[in-house]
């Protein structure tokens, strides 16, 4: 072995160490408690006993996937217009976008809260207004809107930086082929920011789709998501240590499926961009 | 021929500052025009307006007659050529060329069968399924091309674009356009600050400065008569002094009294002199019509570049005869080698050897910023 490699080596070993420490033996833990029973045998029973809890698991996608649609669809359009703007106020936006990210996001899910209960801020405006208070907090709506806030700097941040790399020459080589507005956004700009929106997608859905808490305070318990079944569990005692494992793997392992569809998509794009 | 585009009084500000004042050009239909300059002369922005990327703040564009002023690129019959060629990465190299024809929805066979025609045209068949990314800069210029003239335009704009490629792949571009255009026998604009390059692709060349045009005409015509020290000093390499004109044909600089060529003068008015470097042959110095001192040589190949200092004015002479450094020689300057120029803001501020470094600064900016 020569000199070099071995520093090589000595400078990444703490990264090694911390892999091991924080993602592989959790991984190992989790694992074995998947696949064995309360005296440490091994069994499939925990795998199979899942299917109790298909409705969490089915809630928990369809609000994703709800969740994920709505901040695309409030992102997209915002990047491009961003691009489009100055820089200084295209800094100051991003700085807007950025900020709640710096706070912790309990607290953001508890200010949330204030603003929807019953008594909260909106409804107070409403009735000083003389108009009848609405029902917001504890709704299934409320839960995804949580999401969407909590989550759209991870859509907005990497569609705006893919479209902001866009050269403009592109634009104008379109037009000059005779390309209107709309065709360029059809077929320049679309195409080009695809990997900024899968990344996007990724990092919304990933996160939403194992969210637990912000269901809990706005969805007030009513529709249980499959991130609160596991905390849930694993509250309860060690007995249910085997069976909120076994819905973590499971869980994992249809991410990491979302993830290698979506990276299948992405990486056909991405050696086009250049 | 016909005129096919025209700009009137065209003015272009950006930041309050004004990149073209008061421009006034015609482009003739089917012939070879280049506009040159170093950067920040407006060179790219004229090809801009004609483009339809840039609006003029005041003036008038008409193409074929007709008005041009907030016609959008995309209505326009013109492509250009730009200067990175902002080819379509996503796209393979047939897709690139099909674009145009795409939008304008042509036939699946008519659009196959005139990719095919341009590939051959810029010799790139079997290219068709190439990423973007595979291709060389001299591939990706024919592409461009391609692209370009796909849509059958009547005018082809170039931004440029040979500035990006070796030397050797730059000569052979600059036939193969010339090919090209001859062939297509549509409008070429073509920009660029090399003046080389200008001389020898141009049926006309307009030289432009500072957002206006100092000149309009043929190689031959702007090398031999140009109309300032600015035009001169840009077009290859030019002695400029000052010179007093005793009357037709009759000039006095650097202590002598010249015959020449030129006429229309007032009598004794304040002129500048242009003597090209190859046109002064150096004699003994006892024989000459001014006398100087060598004080530096420079082997080019073809040539030795001397510069010869004469009553502390430098001059650069171009000769294949070897001199040394120290020699004292005689200049003799024929009749036909003396160009006069009427004064201008120029005056004063080219054509004196005495301090290369700065021409050398000059030259490296030109070359290395864009504008």
């Amino acid at each position: 072995m020569n000199k070099k490699s071995f520093g090589s080596r000595l400078v990444a070993a703490p990264y090694y160490v911390w892999a091991a420490i924080f993602i592989i033996v959790p991984l190992l833990i989790m694992f074995y408690f998947a696949l064995t029973d309360q005296n440490g045998a091994f069994t499939f029973a925990n795998i199979m006993g899942i299917a109790k809890y298909k409705k969490a698991f089915l809630i928990s996608i369809i609000y994703a996937v709800i969740a994920t649609v709505i901040t695309l669809v409030i992102s997209y359009p915002m990047s491009y217009f961003m691009t489009k703007m100055k820089i200084s106020s295209q800094r100051m936006i991003l700085l807007i976008v950025m900020l709640p990210m710096w706070m912790n996001f309990l607290i953001r899910t508890y200010s949330l809260i204030t603003i929807l209960a019953n008594k909260g801020i909106i409804n107070t405006i409403l009735t000083s207004l003389g108009l009848k208070p609405l029902h917001l907090i504890n709704t299934p709506g409320a839960v995804i809107l949580g999401m969407v806030y909590d989550f759209i700097p991870y859509m907005i941040l990497p569609i705006y930086s893919v479209m902001s790399k866009i050269d403009n020459s592109l634009l104008e080589a379109a037009s000059d082929l005779g390309s209107n507005g709309f065709s360029r956004l059809k077929n320049i700009i679309l195409p080009l920011s695809l990997p900024g929106v899968i990344s996007g997608i990724t990092m919304v859905f990933v996160p939403s789709v194992s969210t637990f808490y912000i269901s809990q305070k706005l969805g007030g318990n009513k529709n249980l998501l499959i991130g609160d079944a596991i905390e849930y569990l694993f509250n309860v005692g060690p007995d249910f240590y085997n069976i909120a494992s076994a819905l973590s793997l499971v869980l994992m392992v249809m991410i990491l499926l979302c993830l290698a569809v979506m990276n299948r998509f992405s990486s056909d794009e991405e050696d086009l961009i250049v | 021929m016909e005129n096919i585009v025209e700009l009137k009084n065209v003015i272009v500000s950006f930041d309050g500052e004004r990149v073209l004042d008061e421009l006034n050009l015609t482009i003739k239909d089917k012939e070879f025009i280049t506009l040159l300059g170093p950067s920040g002369c407006g060179k790219t922005t004229t090809l801009r307006l004609i483009a339809g990327f840039q609006n003029p703040d005041s003036g008038k564009i008409s193409f074929e007659g007709k008005d041009l002023n907030g016609v959008p690129s995309y209505k326009r019959q013109v492509n250009t050529i730009f200067q990175r060629y902002a080819l379509f990465p996503h796209l393979n190299v047939f897709e690139n060329i099909a674009f145009g024809m795409r939008v304008k929805k042509l036939p699946e066979k008519e659009i196959v069968k005139q990719v095919t025609e341009l590939l051959e045209l810029v010799n790139l068949v079997g290219f068709e399924n190439r990423k973007i990314s595979t291709l060389s800069g001299g591939q990706q210029q024919r592409i461009a091309i391609a692209r370009a003239i796909a849509n059958r335009p009547k005018v082809l704009l170039l931004d440029e674009p040979l500035a990006a490629l070796d030397l050797k792949l730059r000569k052979d571009m600059q036939k193969e356009l010339r090919r090209m255009q001859k062939q297509l026998g549509i409008t070429f604009v073509f920009v660029t600050h090399d003046q080389e390059e200008a001389l020898t692709m141009s049926d006309r060349v307009v030289v432009m400065d500072k957002g206006k045009i100092q000149q309009v005409g043929t190689p031959q015509n702007i090398y031999n008569e140009p109309k300032n020290a600015f035009v001169a000093d840009f077009i290859g390499e030019s002695n400029i002094v000052d010179g007093v004109m005793k009357n037709d044909y009759v000039v006095d600089f650097s202590g002598h009294t010249f015959k020449c060529l030129d006429k229309g003068f007032d009598d004794n008015e304040n002129v500048d002199v242009v003597v090209r470097p190859e046109d002064v042959d150096i004699v003994d110095s006892d024989k000459g019509m001014l006398k100087g001192v060598v004080t530096s040589v420079d082997f080019l190949g073809v040539h030795y570049e001397i510069i010869v200092d004469i009553g502390g004015f430098k001059w650069m002479i171009q000769t294949t005869d070897k001199h040394n450094v120290g020699d004292n020689v005689g200049l003799d300057i024929e009749p036909d080698a003396i160009h006069i120029m009427k004064k201008s803001e120029y005056s004063g501020l080219y054509g004196d050897y005495s301090s290369f470094s700065e021409e050398m600064d000059h030259i490296s900016d030109v070359v290395t910023e864009d504008d």
